[in-house]
């Protein structure tokens, strides 16, 4: 099986570009994380501060740090890794590129789960009620697509699933808001429902740090599985695939890494949809080399914007997940315009 | 290495799709698979690379039963070529092509030497090498098939499973593709391909094997197997039977059987062979 003339062996390029991207992302990722730390309503002398935190002194300045700014930095940049990360592991699974991480419907019910909570009046008397709501929504959601994904629905089954289970807990969460004892308490949920990185702890970071870890190693692992689902199910599991198990990983995956998300911060929308479509134009469009690139530009991102609402100094404050949207947004129309022209 | 059916028997959605089909195929052999629309062929071919299971009866991979190997093994050994199904992102040619390496490939290490010389060496095979930078969208029907054809020869396994390699393919790349799977037989890899092209099947393939409701009705040479009563009770057709000038024999699909000429054409208008410019 020798071929005439041997033809100049192909290096993989965009693997090396892969790599220098992630490295200058993951830089990019760090400065953002001081920034967001460094920047805030009240000025705070950060070397003090982490003088003061280091050595266990509750001074203000160390408990703004460790009580406020820090919590806020870490959660932007595991949600936004989060986020970019499901959204491209999403697109490459579904093999559609307008995928977003809250298609199986788990941003929904994780939503609704903390709204419960908020109506139930538990978020008062407990710090954690809300994301704990927010993780069970998730958690039950993620259940009924994994119950649907281990009895071998095809993907378009399972989008389906996740449109039923975003439309039910979009439906139940207005039930909620219907239901609501008086109007304040409406706004409340409303503006929850917004998306925010504000007034967060440690505490948040403890409760979704491994849970998130957990969905981004799952997610990481099928990799390969979804450069091979590229040529359709039937050659990937030709590859040795186990397609079942892949599922199962993404769908617990996206789970844990987008439900916990949602539960700290609320809804951050079109990161996870945009991010992938950033990305691409640098690593190629095979699946792979587009994940960890995918996931540090969403942590980029989420940070830069909440670094942005802290700086455009509105009343009330601006919501993350609306500025997000507000970016977004646009350019999702722009990307649809693009994908008219080029038929 | 062989690859066969034992009294093969798979159902879905309870309709009995193969209803005990055996047959085997081993190394150099260009088989066609053959047989009017819902014979089976698909689920067969399906079957064979163990992607639908049996309900009864067994694939065995030589001698071996095909559940008892491994995934990875049998994704070394077996490789499946599916068009339909397209190329899902814009990927660059020789990406698409080292997917054929991934059953070769220990989680997280990067394509080896021997992958290169292997993608390398399958997108000569095919005559692509040339594409290799061009992706999916920019490619014709006729490169798109031979992408996918160096995407699955670049597993080098032992046996290829092709579902409807030509049928997208017009008269020329059709022809180009039967030769080039015939030559790829012939450097040892047993071929098994779903064709609906009786013409070229019978000319290009060493056996072809019909598939009727689910059951084989021939296994044979195909002269031996495209009978007449053959053709008329599986395929419902009749066929005109030639001689090339350098002997060989062709047939070609006609009219339907049971119908006589004149019942599929108005008797009053011309014969339509001496009639081109009828559409």
């Amino acid at each position: 099986m020798t071929p005439p003339m041997t033809p100049p062996v192909t290096r993989m390029t965009p693997q090396t570009r892969s790599r220098r991207l992630v490295a200058g992302l993951g830089l990019l990722v760090g400065l953002l994380t001081l920034a967001s730390v460094a920047v805030g309503y009240a000025a705070l002398d950060l070397p003090a501060a982490l003088g003061d935190a280091w050595a266990g002194r509750p001074t203000l300045p160390a408990l703004v740090l460790m009580e406020l700014r820090l919590p806020r930095a870490l959660l932007g940049a595991l949600v936004g890794f989060s986020l970019g990360l499901t959204g491209a592991v999403m697109q490459g699974y579904l093999r559609n590129p307008l995928a977003d991480p809250g298609i199986l419907g788990v941003s929904s019910a994780a939503a609704l789960g903390a709204v419960m909570v908020f109506h139930g009046g538990l978020a008062g008397s407990l710090a954690l009620a809300l994301p704990l709501g927010g993780i069970a929504g998730a958690a039950l959601a993620a259940l009924g697509i994994v119950v649907l994904a281990a009895r071998g629905t095809g993907t378009q089954g399972l989008i389906l699933a996740g449109i039923g289970l975003s439309s039910l807990a979009g439906a139940l969460t207005a039930l909620v808001l219907n239901l609501a004892p008086n109007p304040y308490a409406a706004l409340e949920i409303v503006f929850w429902l917004m998306g925010s990185l504000a007034d967060r702890s440690l505490d948040h970071v403890r409760l979704c740090l491994p849970l998130m870890a957990i969905g981004w190693v799952l997610m990481l692992s099928t990799a390969r599985a979804l450069d091979a689902l590229a040529l359709g199910e039937d050659i990937a599991a030709s590859l040795g695939f186990d397609l079942v198990s892949v599922r199962l990983r993404i769908v617990t995956g996206a789970a844990l890494a987008v439900g916990s998300g949602v539960a700290v911060s609320g809804a951050i929308g079109f990161v996870g949809l945009v991010v992938p479509h950033l990305v691409r134009p640098l690593v190629g469009a095979r699946p792979t080399p587009s994940l960890w690139p995918s996931g540090l530009l969403g942590a980029a991102l989420v940070l830069g914007a909440d670094l942005l609402v802290r700086l455009v100094p509105t009343r009330p404050e601006l919501k993350l997940g609306v500025v997000t949207a507000l970016v977004g947004a646009p350019f999702l129309i722009a990307l649809l315009v693009r994908r008219g022209d080029g038929r | 290495m062989r690859v066969s059916a034992d009294d093969l028997r798979v159902r879905l959605q309870g309709r009995p799709i193969l209803d005990g089909v055996s047959l085997s195929v081993g190394e150099g052999e260009f088989v066609g698979l053959v047989g009017p629309n819902g014979a089976g062929k698909t689920t067969l071919l399906r079957a064979l690379a163990g992607l639908v299971p049996p309900s009864a009866g067994r694939v065995l991979l030589d001698g071996r039963p095909l559940c008892a190997v491994s995934r990875d093994e049998r994704a070394r050994r077996l490789a499946l070529l599916v068009q339909s199904a397209g190329i899902g992102w814009p990927m660059r040619v020789s990406e698409v092509v080292a997917l054929g390496r991934l059953p070769h490939r220990r989680a997280f290490a990067a394509l080896s030497e021997a992958d290169h010389a292997a993608v390398a060496r399958a997108m000569a095979r095919v005559d692509v090498t040339h594409l290799r930078e061009r992706t999916e969208p920019s490619l014709s029907s006729g490169e798109r098939m031979r992408v996918l054809l160096a995407r699955a020869l670049a597993v080098e396994a032992e046996i290829l499973l092709a579902d409807e390699p030509i049928t997208a393919l017009d008269p020329a790349h059709q022809l180009d593709a039967m030769d080039l799977l015939r030559a790829i037989s012939r450097t040892g890899t047993g071929i098994v391909a779903v064709l609906h092209d009786l013409t070229l099947a019978a000319r290009f393939c060493d056996r072809l094997v019909v598939l009727h409701g689910g059951r084989i009705v021939a296994d044979a040479a195909p002269a031996l197997a495209l009978t007449d009563p053959l053709l008329r009770q599986a395929f419902g057709i009749a066929v005109l039977r030639g001689t090339h000038a350098d002997g060989s024999p062709y047939i070609l699909p006609w009219h339907r059987a049971g119908h006589t000429r004149e019942d599929d054409h108005d008797p009053s208008g011309p014969d339509p062979v001496r009639a081109p410019d009828r559409s």
